[in-house]
């Protein structure tokens, strides 16, 4: 059985964003493996190392020249082998969900791993829309998996809770914090990682275009009135707050 | 024909499904053409499709008992298919967790594209516009799609619930050819909360790591919500160490709330957390660190000890 985990670089949580021609310009900024997406690494190595039958698991990025660096540290945690399809292009969910499908069915991936809303783009889709491309069943925002033969079951979370589900191979399940803790990647692992195949695809080859038009972008920020009271009279303090609340904001009664 | 499909739970009509509505009906006003049909989707829903069609044009019921456990590929099969034979120009599901889970296969199947997690929409030459947050909430998009089908999930909270309209809709029975269920589920745990719902919450009270632990959520958090009429949220620090349920959540990976006042007690200010409450009209911060991230984004702040100021406030709030 080959599992297939999808990764996307993006900004660290931390980094600054900043707009440049109406657009968002990563130009400098820190970018890192998605955490959700880590989740999903990780689950994969953990399924193997606990006894699933896991030939090989392998690390698929679509994007630019900069996504080798999230693909070598998805080698260097333990992946067996990198798909970098490179493209400066900028797809939507649904679009590249056809990339992911093709390569799925090409490397005859049985289980498809991936955050359940990566840190730039704000979606949910991608891993639903490859699902239906494949025809396959979907386990999104899970935070317990296990892999018993052909059989997944877990636990994930819904509208008003969670549920424990179970659902046979093939399948994609969307990851997300709780599942597991991403190891680091161990220096040895890193040089070994430096030999492990990392594939170039050319995106030509796989029919995706757009469907969405990117327009633009703007960082609204919104004007807060920043004033901050000195709790060291709490009495006043809270007075003060509560008839800033139902008399300036008229937000509480 | 618009095409909606409802949210509902318990039996009742959610506040996303009206909202849902609303963008409908901008959409109407913009030339695009109605009518504004609402797909209800479920077992024993016929008091939920009385409250849909107080609202749409008209509404199609499929009361069916494989619809009675919500399904991906159930929701997303029967959606296709309604729009299809109703030749829907724009399909509209709740940008809910479910919603925004079949609403992507539900763009599949119709070769449409996807315009997700909306904030705004809007008619546009022989499509559709839309706003939608990007980069953990930080960035504003503007986002178009052109198609004979346009699917798009609408951001709970940002359109104005629907009022009634002057005359209620139709009702129709309807048909589904529906998959058969490939995932089943061994057992379910439903997070309720005697309070607020934190969606439809016009206040609400968070705790953060600086509460303290378990308890003080009980001296501190809940009095002061139900003195204010408030849902408690939390954040995935509370929430990771076992002192709240998932369920209160607040932030990238929880829920996202935009209520008129958020309270933050004790809240440092990830960024994480604050792509999921930073769109609160009114923000309160109340944190001994006069440095937390959180007083960036506050319009009310309070520097100082929670267990000095929250019993003060709880108080003060009982007048």
């Amino acid at each position: 059985m080959k599992i297939l985990t999808l990764i996307r670089q993006v900004p660290d949580a931390e980094a600054r964003v900043r707009l440049s021609g109406g657009s968002v310009d990563l130009e400098g900024t820190t970018v890192v493996m998605d955490g959700m997406d880590e989740y999903g690494v990780e689950a994969a190595l953990q399924l193997r190392e606990g006894g699933a039958a896991v030939d090989e698991i392998v690390a698929l990025a679509i994007g630019p020249k900069r996504n080798e660096d999230v693909l070598r540290t998805a080698l260097a945690m333990g992946v067996d082998r990198a798909v970098h399809v490179e493209t400066d292009e900028r797809l939507d969910a649904v679009a590249l969900s056809k990339v992911v499908a093709q390569v799925a069915q090409a490397e005859q991936a049985e289980l498809i791993l991936v955050g359940g809303q990566e840190a730039d783009w704000d979606s949910q889709a991608l891993g639903a829309a490859t699902a239906e491309r494949l025809g396959w069943p979907q386990l999104t925002w899970t935070n317990e998996l296990k892999l018993d033969g052909a059989t997944l079951s877990g636990r994930h979370d819904v509208d008003e809770g969670n549920e424990s589900f179970e659902a046979a191979l093939p399948a994609v399940v969307t990851t997300q914090q709780g599942l597991n803790e991403p190891r680091y990647p161990t220096l040895p692992n890193i040089m070994k990682a430096k030999k492990k195949e990392l594939r170039k695809d050319d995106l030509a080859t796989y029919g995706a275009a757009a469907k969405v038009k990117f327009v633009g972008a703007e960082i609204q920020t919104r004007a807060r009135l920043n004033k901050v009271i000195d709790g060291k009279d709490p009495q006043a303090a809270a007075a003060e707050l509560l008839d800033l609340l139902r008399n300036e904001a008229k937000v509480i009664k | 024909m618009i095409l909606i499909v409802a949210e509902h739970s318990g039996g009742k009509l959610g506040k996303a499904t009206l909202e849902m509505v609303t963008a409908a009906r901008q959409l109407t006003e913009g030339g695009r053409e109605g009518p504004i049909t609402v797909l209800v989707l479920g077992q024993g829903v016929a008091g939920v499709a009385g409250e849909a069609a107080a609202v749409a044009d008209q509404v199609l019921v499929a009361d069916n008992a494989d619809l009675a456990q919500y399904s991906a590929e159930a929701w997303a099969a029967a959606t296709a298919q309604i729009a299809q034979e109703g030749k829907a120009h724009t399909v509209i599901t709740p940008g809910s967790r479910s919603g925004r889970e079949y609403a992507p296969r539900v763009a599949v199947k119709l070769d449409a594209p996807y315009l997700e997690d909306v904030i705004s929409l809007q008619v546009s030459g022989a499509g559709l516009q839309a706003q939608r947050y990007t980069y953990l909430a930080r960035v504003t998009e503007t986002v178009q799609a052109e198609g004979s089908v346009i699917v798009v999930s609408a951001k709970p909270g940002s359109f104005a619930p629907a009022a009634p309209a002057a005359q209620p809709g139709e009702q129709y029975d309807v048909d589904l050819d529906l998959p058969p269920a490939r995932v089943s589920i061994t057992g379910k745990s439903v997070e309720k909360s005697s309070r607020v719902a934190l969606s439809e919450a016009d206040v609400i009270v968070t705790g953060g790591r600086g509460v303290g632990n378990a308890e003080n959520f009980g001296r501190f958090v809940e009095p002061l919500a139900d003195n204010l009429g408030a849902g408690v949220g939390a954040t995935r620090a509370v929430v990771d160490a076992g002192w709240r349920p998932y369920a209160e959540q607040v932030g990238q990976t929880g829920k996202t709330v935009q209520p008129q006042a958020y309270i933050a007690l004790g809240v440092s200010g990830a960024v994480q957390h604050l792509s999921g409450m930073g769109k609160s009209k009114y923000i309160v911060a109340i944190n001994k660190d006069a440095e937390a991230p959180i007083f960036k984004v506050a319009d009310y702040g309070i520097v100082g000890d929670i267990n000095e100021i929250v019993p003060a406030l709880i108080e003060a709030s009982k007048r």
